[in-house]
Formats: structure tokens, C-alpha cells, sequence
């Protein structure tokens, strides 16, 4: 496969970008319309109604806060996961193992990505035993589509994250170039995860 | 990218990410000002908007790309405003 896909490590020579990278941005561009459009709905929705509640008199704005901050520093600990093999790449080390600070920064994101989910767990918990679920009103509906939609990115980036922790790191030992970018990539839809979640809780929450 | 350029980056990431953190701080504060709504909404946006561009240009390395990514999300945001404002325009 990688011998017929090329330039997936190397800059292709026209857009001056790896293909890798090229076809990670269209895919986050295809994302941000499947989020715009239902921030669109949102819009719409709340136009549409007579009355709209405050986000923060029925959810948890601290819980939420809270997941604000955690996915924060996992887009921090991302990104040192990549700083940290571009500094080792420097030195020129190919065949060793992987570094142990990318094992580190990585392993925090994946574990800070848990966080996140198991803090929405409880907001998500509280709710069900209120009996407010996504047919409640259009409020819940679009809360638990949001907010459900964007948690299944959460759960994909974990598991993406969790590749290349693990088996996925053997490619650092035979192409470290490759494999750094496909960290960089993997960071490039994980902070994106944390750009949609950045406008979904004002947007839910505060107002 | 040299390796003394990383390190100067890791410093870059820290601070954004203090800016991010005392960001969230700030429009949860402001949330509890009570403001007309119209002006909630601007704040609640203009804030959540700073921290998005702290994101897309120092995480996402958005400062330093090249032309070609530049072009795909030049034309994804022309299509996002109209999904997000079109529904909305009222003469």
C-alpha cells in the first residue's frame, strides 16, 4: 500500500505538504459541515421557538467547564507527543524504540480523553434519571445530538490515539519520518475534536 | 524544523495553553453578568472565537502552513457561513 500512495512522509513537490496531511485537512473540512450543519439546526431551532431555556438552568456548567479545561490540556499533551518526536528525530535515532516522553504525552491524552468521557457520563447520567432524554424537547434533542455526536469523536480519537500508542508505534522504528506525520495528523483531528467542543459550550451551556 | 525551533514551540504551546485555560475562565464569568442577550451571544462568540483561532494556529500549526491547506478552508468557510447564516438573514 504505502509504496503505491506516495509522498505520505516527504512534501509533495506541488502543494508543498504531505498527501497525508493534504487529505487529513479535507477530511476535517468535511467534518466542519457536518458540525456547521448542525449548528445550523441549532440556530434555526431556537429562532423558530417561542422559548428557549438558559443553557446553564438545566446543565452543569462546572462539569462542563471542567471538560472544557481537560480537553484543553489534551490538545497541550498532544501536540508535546508530536513536539517530542520531532526532537528526537533531530538527534537522528531511526531504529530505536519509540521515545518514552511521546509514550508519556500520548498515554496523558488518551487517559485526559477518558476523563472527558467519563465526566459526560455523569452530566449524561444525571439527565437520564431526571428523565430528560433527546425526545424530551427540541432543547434536549439538539443537547444530546451535539454533544453525543461530538463525544463519538472523542471516543474515536481515543481509540485512533491508542493505535499509535501501541501497535502503532512500531512504524517510528523503520519510518520515523512517516510516523511522526501520522502523530501530527492524528493531532490535527484531536485538536479539531477540542475547536468543536470550544464553541459547543458557550453555545449549549452559557447562553 | 530545527530542534531549538521545537523547544521555542513547547514554550508557545504553554502559553497558549494558559490563554486558553483563563479564556474559559472569562466567558464562563461573563455568562454569570447576566448581559442582554445580544450581547451575551457577541461575547460568548468573540471569546470562543479567540481561543478557536489559538487552537487552529498554534496546535494545529495553522500560522505556518502552506498555500494549498490555506485554499481548502478558505472555500469549507464560504459553505459554513452559509449553512450558519443564511437561515437567519431577515430584511
Amino acid at each position: 500500500m504505502s509504496a503505491l500512495i506516495r509522498y505520505i512522509s516527504k512534501p509533495h513537490p506541488l502543494t508543498g505538504v504531505t498527501n497525508a496531511k493534504l487529505g487529513t485537512w479535507c477530511f476535517l473540512a468535511s467534518e466542519m459541515m457536518l458540525f456547521g450543519g448542525l449548528f445550523s439546526a441549532y440556530v434555526l431551532l431556537r429562532a423558530g421557538s417561542t422559548a428557549w431555556p438558559r443553557g446553564s438552568e438545566l446543565l452543569n456548567v462546572p462539569l462542563a467547564t471542567l471538560n472544557t479545561l481537560i480537553l484543553i490540556t489534551s490538545s497541550v499533551t498532544m501536540v508535546m507527543s508530536w513536539a517530542s518526536l520531532i526532537m528526537k528525530q533531530e538527534k537522528g535515532t531511526g531504529t530505536s524504540k519509540v521515545p518514552g516522553t511521546f509514550s508519556f504525552y500520548m498515554g496523558s491524552t488518551i487517559l485526559l480523553g477518558l476523563a472527558f468521557l467519563v465526566v459526560k457520563a455523569f452530566e449524561y447520567g444525571s439527565k437520564f434519571s431526571h428523565h430528560h432524554f433527546p425526545g424530551t424537547d427540541i432543547f434536549y434533542g439538539i443537547y444530546f445530538t451535539l454533544t453525543g455526536l461530538h463525544g463519538l469523536h472523542v471516543i474515536g480519537g481515543i481509540l485512533l490515539n491508542t493505535y499509535f500508542l501501541f501497535p502503532g508505534s512500531r512504524l517510528w522504528q523503520t519510518e520515523p519520518e512517516q510516523f511522526t506525520g501520522r502523530i501530527e495528523c492524528a493531532g490535527l483531528y484531536w485538536h479539531f475534536v477540542d475547536l468543536v467542543w470550544i464553541f459547543l459550550f458557550p453555545v449549549l451551556y452559557l447562553l | 524544523m530545527e530542534h531549538a525551533e521545537v523547544q521555542k514551540h513547547v514554550k508557545i504551546y504553554i502559553s497558549v495553553f494558559v490563554a486558553l485555560a483563563a479564556l474559559t475562565v472569562i466567558t464562563v464569568a461573563v455568562s454569570y453578568l447576566h448581559l442582554p442577550f445580544k450581547q451575551a451571544v457577541l461575547a460568548a462568540l468573540a471569546i470562543a472565537g479567540l481561543k478557536g483561532s489559538l487552537v487552529a494556529g498554534f496546535f494545529m500549526h495553522l500560522l505556518s502552513e502552506k498555500q494549498i491547506i490555506f485554499s481548502v478552508l478558505a472555500l469549507t468557510f464560504i459553505f459554513l457561513l452559509a449553512v450558519l447564516l443564511l437561515p437567519v438573514i431577515s430584511v
